[in-house]
């Protein structure tokens, strides 16, 4: 039988404490729409899109009211596009403007999946997607972007790795008259998980079902509102325990929601992503969770460890609560789109640096980081490897998302508006990594044995 | 299937009367009431069927929030209790 308490506090975790599903995200295969004229495979993918996703939305919608739990966003991801221009040839672009006319005739707000996989080398049509994104990323709105470039397997495709500092640099570029947004759309991974429902990352695996519902879950406000009645003295193994706890309670609730969505759309479910996903809304906020643990300001001496402990006790609490459990699952530290971070980096207490440690033990990587406008392309280059070469040793997914800010000046805001937020833009190191990047090739896969 | 229905707000006369009145039109048959008064402050939990549901969920809310318009009204199904608060 349901008691009062139990009633109330969901209520106040979704009233009061921004407890939400961030997204509903539908994976779709584009592999049957494989053409040798790009024309016809675009129509071919715009239909399997519209046909697939039409009611995606709507049923998001339906879900919303019934348990009245609000879910943030509706979403797509598809088959990396490389694969279909490795068949039809001709201008990928094209594909991307197909991808952002389906996202908005269905009504979703990010489509993922412009993306190649390239951690060992290139094949037909990586070369020429990757060098098109600045421009699919300018000339479109709703598509998102991303390129694997290193994987625990294969080891960093530094040749991969050299392109992509340039085409951080000219997405920037192409979209400086809106804050640089482009680049905002553009990921770069290592070891990129083939069923994350997050964007901008997202894309639908080779490995994957035809069509599959993933579901993203959030609710750092919900972890840090039962952290804080905690008493102060309360040692660190219960700290981890009520964090354990309370993922549990979200993550059943996006179990729910998942399973209810593809009974309704009559798709397979897939994964449950166990994020924390911040957002700029005050109490929201992932540094603030960090805070609430005992650190004066996030970034400082601690936070890795306390951070450690919070993204390995959210996988333990919503393991259990979930049939299938994927994608990225930890905690998420886009430095803009929270806004214990934002305050963090305007302070100087969360640098790069930092920022850098703190990918090694949670999910993703140095995500939505501001930098200065004039940052060297090898330089963007070399902050990739870097974070590639965390992700390929520890056997994790790293990824980077940076926004060169171009035209503007140290100390200014980029403000993207909306779920990404605004970021300062942040300080790095001024020596050049040049001659290291343009000498490209391979880095070899790292031993797997001899672990220290 | 049960839906449950929380009114929370300062307390005033008849709130129990007009929501049980909007659930009665909708068909929602009511079967169980929780209801306390703390300081003024009021918190009803109701617990109704909604098998024979005349309408959605959504406009029953909206007219028992039209009922009592003071007051902050959820209705959500009962299942999201269930999955969040038993294994």
């Amino acid at each position: 039988m349901l008691n009062m308490k139990d009633i109330m506090e969901t209520i106040t975790m979704i009233q009061e404490e921004h407890l939400d599903i961030r997204t509903i995200t539908m994976g779709i295969s584009l592999l049957d729409c494989c053409d040798s004229d790009i024309d016809k495979s675009c129509e071919k993918v715009y239909s399997k899109i519209y046909r697939l996703a039409k009611d995606l939305v709507k049923t998001g919608e339906t879900i919303e009211k019934k348990y009245g739990i609000p879910i943030v966003n509706k979403r797509i991801s598809v088959t990396p596009i490389a694969m279909l221009t490795a068949a039809s040839g001709g201008d990928p672009v094209k594909y991307a403007k197909t991808l952002d006319k389906a996202a908005k005739d269905v009504g979703v707000n990010f489509i993922g999946g412009y993306s190649a996989l390239v951690h060992k080398g290139f094949s037909a049509g990586d070369r020429e997607l990757i060098e098109s994104i600045p421009r699919a990323l300018a000339e479109t709105d709703f598509v998102c972007s991303s390129v694997n470039v290193g994987s625990t397997k294969a080891g960093i495709n530094m040749d991969a790795v050299k392109m992509m500092g340039e085409v951080v640099n000219r997405t920037a570029e192409l979209t400086k008259d809106r804050q640089c947004i482009g680049a905002a759309k553009l990921v770069v991974f290592c070891n990129a998980p083939e069923d994350n429902p997050f964007m901008a990352g997202a894309f639908h695996g080779v490995g994957e079902p035809d069509c599959v519902i993933n579901v993203g879950v959030s609710g750092p406000g919900v972890v840090r509102a039962a952290l804080a009645k905690m008493p102060k003295d309360a040692s660190l193994a219960e700290i981890a325990d009520k964090i354990k706890k309370t993922a549990f309670k979200i993550t059943r609730m996006g179990q729910l929601v998942g399973s209810e969505a593809s009974q309704m759309l009559g798709v397979p479910f897939g994964i449950i992503d166990l994020s924390l996903a911040p957002t700029p809304a005050v109490g929201d906020s992932v540094a603030h969770i960090l805070e609430e643990i005992g650190l004066e300001q996030c970034g400082t001496h601690g936070t890795t460890a306390a951070l450690a402990m919070l993204n390995d006790a959210v996988k333990k609490g919503g393991v259990m609560a979930s049939s299938n459990v994927g994608g990225l699952s930890g905690a998420f530290i886009p430095v803009s789109e929270d806004a214990g971070m934002i305050d963090a980096a305007v302070a100087g207490t969360l640098t790069i640096e930092k920022l850098e440690a703190m990918t090694a033990v949670c999910s993703v990587g140095l995500d939505m980081i501001v930098l200065p406008g004039d940052t060297p392309s090898t330089t963007i280059s070399a902050i990739i490897a870097d974070e590639a070469a965390i992700g390929m040793v520890n056997s994790k997914t790293t990824a980077v998302r940076v926004i060169p800010a171009i035209g503007y000046k140290e100390g200014e805001m980029l403000d993207f508006g909306g779920l990404l937020g605004s970021g300062p833009i942040m300080k790095i190191n001024d020596k050049s990594s040049d001659i290291m990047i343009n000498r490209g090739g391979r880095i070899p896969a790292p031993m797997q044995s001899l672990k220290n | 299937m049960r839906a449950v229905i929380t009114v929370i707000g300062k307390d005033t006369v008849g709130i129990l009367a007009k929501v049980s009145t909007a659930c009665a039109e909708a068909n929602a048959n009511v079967a169980e009431v929780t209801q306390s008064v703390l300081d003024e402050y009021f918190a009803m939990i109701m617990l109704v069927n909604i098998d024979k549901l005349t309408c959605s969920l959504e406009e029953l809310k909206n007219s028992i929030s039209d009922t009592v318009p003071a007051m902050t009204v959820h209705v959500m199904h009962e299942d999201i209790f269930n999955s969040m608060h038993r294994i």
